[in-house]
């Protein structure tokens, strides 16, 4: 059995979300910067530019990149023959989470929900983390980290059809998921869309189609050729960067797909704004 | 064709009225940061009829919760938050005097209405540049509800701050405009 300090998980998890918090990782900027060379409106080419700016900006003042700093988001795979000494495996990453959003004077965002009190406080500064576990082969901890703003978050949505909707119902709904959101999840975007399952299986699957890196090509090759029909019809939407008009409304759609009951066909919509600050390390 | 101007606050309506959806303002001096919570605030004391924390009158609203500031800055990033949330509260702000929003997002009718009947404009930011646009804040200081963290009410001072009108005083739409251009039936 493999021992890890806690102290080394803190230490992890508070360095990943400061880098994460400043530095926009490398296929977002390449995805962004494509974007930018192929829009046809004026408009919404000045305003990937301004994001570019602002990357640059955030990289080399260590400032954040948005002021909403997100909800911190963890899918954490840990091996069966290892183990972490000194504390719990989950207060290490809300302890590091924590860290990591105080060290970058990152926003507290944690709130609760009837009376919006901030829970910094009350919990700890933009606590709790959200975390998804499971156990894996192996004796390393594999942890995808993601920040997740509220502005894309709110225009996510799910839902469960019968199975006769087949791709063609999936593919229209996604359409119209992202039509009415039009410029407020802060376009160009990144669509996870989680299908089958069950309802929560469908939802975090969506969420998890978000840390795949942006530009790469699904391993199913039927499923990376919907991704592309996604992609090239919302497209055509027209909403462009920020909702200003134009050609390049979405960066990448990316789905996982699942086995489900026979009677249903659960779909997950997750949107990612253009500030997709996530990360993958392994301790 | 869309025109530039520099404008400073507090606003006039002649100058409202001059702006079209699409024009690019660089806007200088004092504009107050709001979201939700204060929102309601300010609304609640409307309707009481009390004095507000901040003179509405000419006045731009900045839809922002900033992050906290490094040591020596006066703010950290400070980008738009998404305006629908506000929706219901704007009109009882253009009512009584402001004239500006800045904000990222669609808007309901009845704000659309009220920046026509009042000679109000909703201002887009880029949302998610808040590195960019922090910068171009010179002072913040927090003049009303310090208990709601990054919602509290800020008087910034701003330096050629640079925003887009999307909603104008004539109930143009500039992310329909660009969006019936740009959509491929």
């Amino acid at each position: 059995m493999r021992e890890i300090q806690y102290n080394d998980v803190v230490t992890a998890i508070r360095n990943v979300i400061v880098h994460c918090g400043t530095v926009l990782p490398d296929d977002a900027y390449k995805a962004i910067k494509d974007a930018h060379d192929n829009e046809k409106s004026p408009v919404a080419k000045e305003v990937l530019a301004q994001l570019l700016e602002n990357a640059d900006i955030a990289k080399n003042e260590e400032r954040p990149l948005c002021q909403d700093t997100g909800l911190a988001v963890f899918f954490v795979n840990v091996g069966e023959e290892v183990k972490v000494i000194g504390g719990l495996l989950r207060d290490a990453i809300n302890e590091g989470t924590e860290k990591g959003y105080q060290d970058a004077y990152l926003r507290a965002s944690t709130c609760e929900p009837f009376t919006r009190a901030n829970l910094k406080d009350k919990v700890g500064y933009n606590l709790p983390a959200i975390i998804h576990f499971d156990i894996v082969a192996g004796d390393k901890i594999d942890v995808e980290y993601a920040a997740k703003g509220g502005g894309s978050e709110n225009v996510s949505r799910a839902t469960v059809f019968p199975p006769a909707a087949g791709k063609a119902g999936i593919i229209e709904y996604v359409k119209q998921v992202i039509s009415d959101a039009g410029g407020n999840p802060c376009p160009p975007l990144t669509v996870g869309v989680g299908i089958g399952g069950t309802f929560e299986k469908a939802g975090i699957s969506s969420k998890h189609a978000l840390f795949r890196t942006i530009g790469s090509v699904n391993e199913d090759p039927e499923m990376a050729q919907m991704e592309q029909e996604i992609k090239d019809e919302l497209n055509k939407l027209g909403i462009g960067a920020m909702g200003m008009g134009g050609t390049e409304t979405v960066l990448a759609v990316h789905i996982e797909s699942n086995p489900c009951h026979i009677a249903s066909l659960p779909v997950s919509v997750n949107v990612q704004c253009h500030s997709s600050r996530h990360a993958h390390i392994t301790i | 064709m869309s025109k530039t101007y520099k404008l400073t606050t507090p606003l006039t309506v002649d100058q409202t009225r001059e702006l079209k959806a699409g024009d690019i303002v660089y806007l200088s001096g004092f504009i107050y940061s709001a979201r939700d919570a204060a929102h309601k605030k300010l609304a609640d004391l409307i309707e009481a009829g009390k004095e507000l924390p901040f003179d509405l009158k000419g006045s731009v609203i900045y839809f922002v919760g900033p992050t906290p500031p490094k040591p020596g800055d006066p703010i950290g990033s400070a980008g738009p938050t998404t305006s629908y949330r506000m929706d219901s509260y704007s009109p009882i702000m253009l009512e009584n005097g402001s004239l500006g929003m800045i904000g990222k997002g669609k808007r309901n009718q009845a704000v659309k209405d009220a920046c026509k009947e009042f000679g109000g404009i909703y201002f887009g930011a880029t949302g998610g540049a808040g590195a960019l646009l922090g910068k171009q804040i010179k002072s913040a200081e927090v003049i009303a509800y310090p208990e709601l963290g990054p919602e509290a009410i800020r008087k910034l001072e701003v330096e050629n701050f640079p925003v887009t009108v999307i909603n104008d005083t004539y109930g143009a739409d500039l992310y329909q405009m660009g969006r019936e251009k740009y959509e491929v039936k």
